[in-house]
């Protein structure tokens, strides 16, 4: 009788709710272009005309939470919001802790950025903590010091505190491009690291990730991802049409054979 | 908010940087400084009134009370501040999270499913659907909790100690008048020892205002996030580009500290004069020579 009781409830609520159900969509909101504060104070980027669309889709209501980098995946899984859209790369590590969804984007290429072409990317190497690229650069056995933004990694090879920053490409481009002094690291500015960004969730909400893989799969189909990524990204950006010709993840091969090689390289 | 700041790619000069100072964002790091002043305001009265507690507990006849009294004081104390502002408002949460869903959940669910913390949508603190100030608020309440459990456990040892500072020969007198002891308490002891308190518990205000940045651990968006924020460098993505402006925004941060401190210590001196006053100490000796009325 209890437990019907209950049931009914639980109906009455989520019949009140199916029409827009909530969902508490957290970012980082210090990664542009992927996510970023705006001059109006509201999120914006990639991640979040993506995110908006996908809860379009799949008939959700979805509001915004800024969190810092460091603890968003602790913070998802104590369900302080129900998913991650924050440039997250998918990981096997990360896979042991939260699910992810299918990749919005094709694995993102990573760069080093430096004050010269030949700074040494096996010297000291600034990082956002906690991302792939930290981890890649403290595997390379360069000498690793993190921040927890990646804007304060950049500006630790400004002021000479690292000879170099590793962090996604898409999201260094725009302090290359601005930038009188920094430059990409010859042969390194196309790493890859990861296998494509995915929106993270707790790994109890199966049916939550089933949604969201089938809108992004029609939005990849529809080619209203390709464009998006294009608008925000740029066009020299790597999208899924254009990986799927085969020309891209070619050119990508050969550069992660490249980088895997020169950790090797002697360092001292 | 001004309309000639339509499109910041057109202005220089003044005009940007008028425009730049009034963008949302900063409007949102102006009003950010009212929730340090707001955190400050709550949390002082309601870590006075815990300690006080805690100081009448320590002096209990009552066994049992008085080991909570002192442990309160004694474990806060010793363990970092740190590690009880991160824990008190997770633990809070968390608690108050679970309770709600003992009640409005399925009770046979278990709210710790492997590494998650889970609570069907009826039980969450604030709800899914709470518009985002809820959810501010929230956020800002828990950590007053945080502010208020820690700083009430010194603020106890300051007044326990101010208690035992009174003379013994005003309690004395009391009882020769035959006074209860409550009637001690509440007319001698109480009014008397805020003297003896009060530079302890200005110092302690004064590392209060200054821990106010810890909100920014705690996920509450006060001054140093958006110092953090605002100050470092912005590409061409954001309207209105410019290079790394921290030290701006940081000096901005400290000139506000100062003028904080400086406004309180104005305060706390009127204060210890007021309670100097008539008092068997030097500076109650010092008021009476100069003839300030009692």
């Amino acid at each position: 009788m209890k437990n019907l009781l209950t049931a009914a409830a639980v109906l009455a609520l989520t019949a009140g709710a199916a029409l827009a159900e909530p969902l508490r969509m957290g970012t980082e909101g210090a990664y542009p272009p992927y996510n970023f504060v705006n001059e109006k104070g509201d999120v914006d980027g990639f991640e979040i005309e993506l995110g908006n669309e996908l809860c379009k889709r799949i008939g959700a209501e979805c509001t915004w939470v800024r969190n810092d980098w460091d603890s968003i995946i602790p913070n998802l899984v104590s369900s302080n919001y129900d998913t991650i859209m924050a440039g997250m790369n998918i990981t096997d590590e990360r896979r042991k802790s939260i699910a992810f969804s299918d990749a919005y984007t094709p694995p993102p290429p990573s760069a080093y950025l430096a004050l010269t072409p030949d700074a040494d990317i096996a010297g000291v190497v600034a990082a956002q903590t906690n991302t792939i690229q930290a981890g890649f650069v403290a595997e390379s056995g360069a000498t690793l010091i993190e921040f927890a933004t990646g804007e304060e990694a950049i500006a630790a090879v400004r002021n000479g505190e690292a000879e170099a920053v590793f962090a996604d490409r898409d999201f260094l481009v725009p302090f290359e491009r601005d930038s009188d002094e920094l430059v990409w690291v010859e042969g390194q500015d196309r790493v890859v690291v990861g296998e494509g960004l995915g929106i993270g969730m707790r790994q109890s909400d199966t049916e939550l990730k089933a949604r969201f893989d089938k809108a992004i799969a029609d939005m990849k189909a529809d080619g209203t991802l390709d464009a998006m990524i294009v608008k925000w990204l740029g066009a020299e950006a790597k999208t899924f049409a254009g990986d799927a010709t085969g020309g891209d993840a070619a050119g990508a091969d050969a550069v992660t054979s490249d980088a895997a090689a020169a950790p090797a390289q002697p360092s001292n | 908010m001004f309309a000639q700041c339509a499109d910041p790619s057109a202005l220089n000069g003044l005009n940007w940087m008028l425009c730049y100072l009034t963008s949302g964002t900063h409007l949102l790091f102006y009003g950010s400084f009212g929730t340090v002043l707001l955190l400050l305001v709550l949390t002082a009265p309601l870590a006075l009134l815990l300690g006080f507690l805690g100081a009448l507990a320590a002096r209990s006849q009552i066994a049992p009370l008085r080991w909570l009294g002192r442990g309160y004081a004694a474990i806060v104390r010793g363990v970092p501040d740190i590690v009880f502002f991160l824990f008190v408002p997770i633990a809070l949460d968390q608690g108050i999270e679970w309770l709600r869903s003992r009640f409005l959940c399925d009770p046979s669910v278990p709210v710790r499913q492997g590494n998650e913390f889970v609570v069907c949508a009826p039980a969450k603190m604030p709800l899914s659907v709470s518009p985002e100030w809820v959810h501010d608020l929230y956020g800002v309440g828990l950590a007053v909790a945080a502010f208020a459990f820690v700083f009430g456990a010194f603020a106890a040892n300051v007044l326990y100690g101010a208690m035992g500072a009174v003379p013994r020969a005003q309690l004395e007198t009391a009882e020769a008048y035959g006074m209860t002891p409550r009637q001690i308490d509440r007319r001698i002891l109480i009014p008397q020892m805020w003297t003896y308190a009060l530079p302890g518990l200005s110092n302690l205000w004064m590392i209060l205002v200054k821990a106010t940045p810890l909100l920014f651990l705690l996920g509450v968006e006060d001054i140093v996030y958006w110092a953090r924020e605002l100050g470092g460098s912005k590409t061409t993505t954001y309207a209105y580009p410019h290079g790394d402006w921290r030290v701006w925004y940081f000096l901005a941060l400290l000139v506000f500290y100062l003028l904080m401190t400086w406004v309180s210590q104005r305060l706390i001196d009127r204060v210890a004069a007021r309670l100097s006053r008539g008092q068997a100490t030097l500076a109650g000796e010092a008021l009476r020579k100069t003839g300030t009325p009692a």
